[in-house]
C-alpha cells in the first residue's frame, strides 16, 4: 500500500463518476456520477493525510470534502423535486433550457 | 502483506461497484452499486487509520443510498428494481473524456515523485481530530454549520410545493389563505 496507488484507485473512482456525470439522463443518476466524483477526492485527500503529512489539522479537510457531499446530495434532491414538480420529469435532457 | 492484499481487494471492490452503477440494468441495483463503493471506499479509510471518518463516510453513505432509493421509486413511479433501463447520451464523449482523465491523473500519481512523509500521526487520531476542531480549525466548522444551514433552508424553498406566496398572493394580504383543504378557525 502507497501513495501511488491510493491516488491511482482514487482517479478510477473519479473517472467512472465523470463518465456517469456526462453520460446519464436521469438526474439521481447523474447524482451518483457526482458522488463517485467526490468520493475519489475523499479517497486521495485521506491518502495525501496518511502518506504526506499526517498532523491532525489535515484530517478537516477530509470532514470539508464529506460536507461537501451532503450538501451537493441535497441540492441535489431539492432540484430533483423541483424538476419533478414543474415538468413531470426526471432527465436532464428535458431541462436544457435551464443551463442557458 | 496482509494489509497490501486487503488494500486491493477493496479498491477492487470500490472501482467495480462504481462501474455497476452505470452498467447495471436497474436503478435499485445501481443504488446497491453505489452504497457497496461508498462502503470500500469508508473501509480503504479506515485501512489509511483514519477510523472516525471512515465510519462517518460509510454510515452517511448508507444512508444516503436509502433516501436515493425512496426517491427513485418516487420519480420514476414504477418498482425500478424490475424495470430495465437504458438513459444515457453522449456515450462515446463520455467515455473518451472519463479515460483521458484517468490516465492524466493516474499518470500523475504514478510520475511525480512524491516527498517523503512530515511528521508522524498522533497515537489517538480521533482524539486528535476532535481537539483540533474545537480549537486551532474551529472556524471550518462554524463556517460548515451555515452552509448545512443554508442548504436545508435552500432545499426547502426549492422542493415545496407551495409556499406562502401561493397561499397569501404576491403582496401575502389575501385572507383566508387560498388552500387545497380549507379549515381552520373562522373558515
Amino acid at each position: 500500500m502507497s501513495l501511488d496507488a491510493v491516488l491511482v484507485v482514487a482517479a478510477a473512482l473519479f473517472a467512472v463518476g465523470l463518465y456517469g456525470a456526462l453520460s446519464q439522463q436521469v438526474v439521481v443518476m447523474v447524482m451518483m456520477g457526482l458522488e463517485l466524483m467526490v468520493n475519489g477526492v475523499l479517497l486521495a485527500a485521506a491518502g495525501f493525510w496518511w502518506f504526506m503529512a499526517p498532523a491532525p489539522s489535515g484530517q478537516v479537510l477530509l470532514l470539508v470534502v464529506l460536507a461537501a457531499m451532503t450538501v451537493e446530495m441535497a441540492m441535489g434532491f431539492a432540484v430533483a423535486t423541483l424538476l419533478h414538480r414543474r415538468r413531470q420529469t426526471d432527465m436532464t435532457d428535458m431541462a436544457e433550457d435551464l443551463s442557458r | 502483506m496482509v494489509a497490501a492484499i486487503v488494500f486491493w481487494g477493496l479498491a477492487v471492490v470500490a472501482v467495480a461497484a462504481g462501474v455497476a452503477v452505470f452498467v447495471v440494468d436497474s436503478m435499485a441495483r445501481a443504488t446497491y452499486a453505489l452504497a457497496v463503493s461508498f462502503i470500500a471506499v469508508g473501509a480503504l479509510i479506515i485501512l489509511l487509520q483514519q477510523s472516525y471518518l471512515g465510519v462517518i463516510t460509510i454510515l452517511m453513505m448508507v444512508m444516503e443510498m436509502a433516501v436515493m432509493a425512496v426517491y427513485m421509486v418516487m420519480f420514476m413511479g414504477m418498482n425500478p428494481a424490475l424495470m430495465p433501463m437504458d438513459m444515457t447520451h453522449g456515450k462515446k464523449t463520455a467515455i473518451g473524456a472519463s479515460t483521458g482523465v484517468f490516465v492524466l491523473l493516474a499518470s500523475g500519481a504514478l510520475l511525480i515523485p512524491w516527498p517523503e512523509r512530515r511528521g508522524v500521526p498522533p497515537e489517538d487520531l480521533t482524539n486528535a481530530l476532535g481537539l483540533e476542531i474545537m480549537g486551532e480549525k474551529m472556524l471550518v466548522m462554524a463556517v460548515v454549520g451555515p452552509v448545512m444551514v443554508a442548504t436545508i433552508v435552500a432545499g426547502v424553498v426549492l422542493a415545496a410545493g407551495r409556499t406562502r406566496y401561493d397561499r397569501l398572493g404576491d403582496d401575502l394580504r389575501r385572507r383566508p389563505a387560498d388552500d387545497p383543504q380549507p379549515g381552520g378557525i373562522g373558515r
